[in-house]
């Protein structure tokens, strides 16, 4: 569903991602690790279309269609979903109230009726319900005042309330205690499906004893140098990175 | 400039007819605010609490004192549009008291509800007691010139421990007509005394688009335990001058809050300043203003912590287009001995054009060591972080925008508690933001 090629990013003039390589297939979770700086939230924030990430070179086709061709809200309304790193605080607007617009701004895209405010609330707490969360961040301006687990948490709550096919986890176990790391890997795997691709970025491996990827790449200086099954995590625990920068030294 | 003599004519004129049957203490306290007027003048840019607004366009337009309004153009129908349903409710137009427009009943024994005109000829003692006692006329030429012209405006007494469940409406009507701009001076006095508890929504609206001028001054009196929750909605036509005091004195342990929403008005000052007197005090300045076009608004905030172990909180909100400019000025004294104050301040100024401007000045004067104060305030465009937060989940770039503006809006009134002003007041944002 996803395929990428050559991908070339560049920030302020300075090329992160130097030729990306991926592909993921429907159903699959892949997972992409790297040491800081490698390239891994540049991937993950110029798939999901931010602005600031210019592509200098590649390609990237989402369910056969040109996804750099579309603009964030496409790509969103497509099945496109970004579970942020650092997630915006949003002044004012309750979380429901976001979340409602969100999904009526997807489904007038898709030509189906817009949910009133009851409707939504039926869905939501089915949500809530099937990953097992109370609605206590509902009525709660999005972000705001959320402490860090909080936060990661209302992520995956919007990843299972807007239902996408691909679904991309930028850091989201990074800031989090272990307690809250589970909680929100016991709902990311609720929400595995046939249908429904994850790409979970992380620095670390811990994440991954609870959530088991199908492939793990490991992104270093802006490519993917290698790739592997679920021992791959295992190996760079153990080893660390700086084998990688050894490796990238003799090449 | 049209000279401050004018106005100390249009005084003699008042003294000797309307306010002639005025007591002693009345006429001593109008003499000596005219005196103070005239001495003081028309504030100008030069002084400190002026910088940013001229009052120039109010000081060189050549206002007459409203007259007694012809309310049969007046229609119950164009008030229930402004007011909250049934409940208490004074109507003023033109700074008149409409005994016809309003109606009070049904309130606990012993609460008043009425004019100030009748309470000054009826009690005038109790009157006395509190009024011009705590606005600080002396250092400022508007608050001087309302209590020179006082004559009428709305009187809310609560005796203690009566807890007046319905919100108390006090409507303001402007009826700019054909004839000469007109100035109208509305003064209220809310008393809420020990353990008390009252509700008041003053609406400040115009029927009618024509040049004039509101200078209001509100004393609101919470004496120890009591708790006041004080509204104020101006939506005065485009070409209206709205000039303002809100002026609240607390006992101890009592609550005020304050919420205050401009929407109106070609120029606008409101000062609001509170005064924890007594230990335990709960003050809540809740803000927002809504402008456009050549709109200038300018808010001059003052929580004066007097008393250890009170707390204040204060948030205002401006959302600016075109080429208006909102001025926010947010003052905190900690009084020597006030220990444990615990003060918070924000002030967030949403510029939505390049010519809109926004001044945001915090003040802080702590004289105690023991205290907990903090404010911030910031000024600029929506955060483009935020705008692409919104579109990754599916809103388009102007749905996204409209959604996060209306935030700067649906922030304060999410503050209100009463539930129907809050749905009137969100329909209004709603129309001038579009979401």
């Amino acid at each position: 569903m996803l395929e990428v090629k050559n991908l070339h990013v560049a920030v302020n003039g300075a090329e992160i991602l130097r030729g990306v390589d991926l592909t993921v297939r429907r159903g699959e979770v892949h997972a992409v690790m790297g040491p800081n700086g490698s390239g891994k939230s540049t991937l993950a924030q110029a798939l999901a279309g931010h602005p600031a990430y210019t592509v200098t070179e590649g390609t990237a086709t989402y369910e056969g269609k040109d996804l750099l061709a579309l603009k964030p809200e496409e790509r969103a309304r497509g099945g496109v979903f970004l579970a942020f790193q650092y997630p915006v605080e949003v002044r004012g607007i309750t979380n429901s109230y976001f979340l409602r617009s969100a999904v009526n701004a997807i489904r007038k895209h898709r030509g189906q009726e817009e949910l009133d405010p009851l409707d939504f609330l039926q869905v939501l707490e089915d949500k809530l319900r099937s990953i097992g969360w109370d609605d206590t961040l509902m009525n709660r301006p999005v972000n705001e005042g959320f402490s860090g687990g909080e936060k990661k948490r209302n992520e995956i709550l919007q990843l299972a309330v807007l239902e996408p096919r691909l679904a991309i986890l930028d850091e989201t176990d990074s800031g989090l205690d272990i307690d809250a790391l589970k909680t929100v890997a016991h709902a990311v795997n609720k929400l595995r499906a046939p249908d429904r691709a994850f790409v979970i970025v992380t620095h670390y491996q811990r994440l991954l004893n609870y959530i088991t990827p199908d492939v793990v790449h490991v992104l270093f200086e802006g490519r993917i140098v290698k790739s592997g099954g679920p021992e791959l995590a295992h190996e760079l625990e153990a080893k660390g990175y700086d084998w990688l920068r050894a490796g990238a030294m003799v090449s | 400039m049209v000279s401050v003599e004018r106005y100390v004519e249009a005084y003699r004129a008042f003294a000797t007819n309307g306010a002639s049957h005025a007591p002693t203490w009345l006429n001593e306290l109008r003499e000596g605010s005219i005196t103070r007027f005239a001495e003081l003048g028309f504030p100008t840019t030069k002084q400190e609490a002026w910088r940013f607004t001229s009052v120039a366009p109010i000081a060189n337009t050549p206002f007459e004192l409203a007259r007694t309004p012809d309310i049969q153009h007046v229609t119950l129908a164009q008030i229930d549009g402004l007011s909250l349903g049934a409940g208490p409710r004074l109507v003023f137009v033109n700074g008149h008291y409409s005994e016809m427009l309003s109606h009070v009943g049904g309130l606990p024994a012993g609460v008043r509800v009425e004019s100030l005109a009748k309470a000054l000829a009826s009690d005038p003692e109790r009157v006395r007691e509190h009024l011009g006692k705590y606005v600080a006329f002396q250092d400022r030429p508007f608050a001087a010139l309302n209590t020179a012209f006082v004559r009428d405006g709305a009187f809310v007494h609560v005796p203690e421990q009566r807890v007046v469940e319905q919100p108390i409406q006090l409507l303001f009507l402007a009826t700019p007509g054909a004839g000469a701009p007109a100035v109208n001076h509305p003064r209220n006095l809310v008393v809420v005394e020990r353990e008390g508890r009252a509700t008041v929504v003053e609406t400040y609206a115009a029927l009618g688009d024509g040049v004039y001028w509101t200078n209001a001054v509100t004393e609101v009196v919470a004496g120890d335990g009591a708790r006041a929750d004080c509204y104020r909605v101006q939506r005065e036509s485009e070409r209206a001058y709205h000039v303002a005091v809100t002026e609240a004195h607390q006992g101890r342990d009592s609550t005020v809050n304050i919420h205050a929403v401009a929407f109106g008005g070609a120029l606008m000052r409101h000062d609001l300043r509170g005064t924890l007197a007594g230990p335990g005090g709960y003050l809540i300045l809740n803000g927002l203003y809504l402008l456009s076009g050549a709109q200038h608004a300018d808010h001059h905030t003052a929580i004066d912590h007097a008393a250890p172990h009170c707390e204040s909180h204060e948030y205002f909100n401006g959302v600016l287009d075109d080429r208006s400019r909102g001025v926010f000025n947010g003052r905190i004294i900690v009084r020597p001995g006030a220990q444990k104050t615990d003060s918070k301040q924000t002030n967030n100024n949403l510029l939505l054009s390049t010519e809109a401007h926004a001044d945001s000045q915090p003040q802080l004067e702590i004289h105690a060591d023991d205290v907990k104060c903090t404010h911030g305030s910031t000024v600029g465009p929506l955060d483009p972080r935020a705008l692409f937060y919104l579109r990754s989940r599916g809103m388009g770039e102007a749905q996204a925008r409209r959604l996060l503006t209306y935030g700067f809006g649906a922030e304060i009134l999410g503050r209100m508690e009463i539930a129907p002003l809050r749905a009137q007041l969100d329909r209004i944002v709603r129309a001038r933001l579009g979401e």
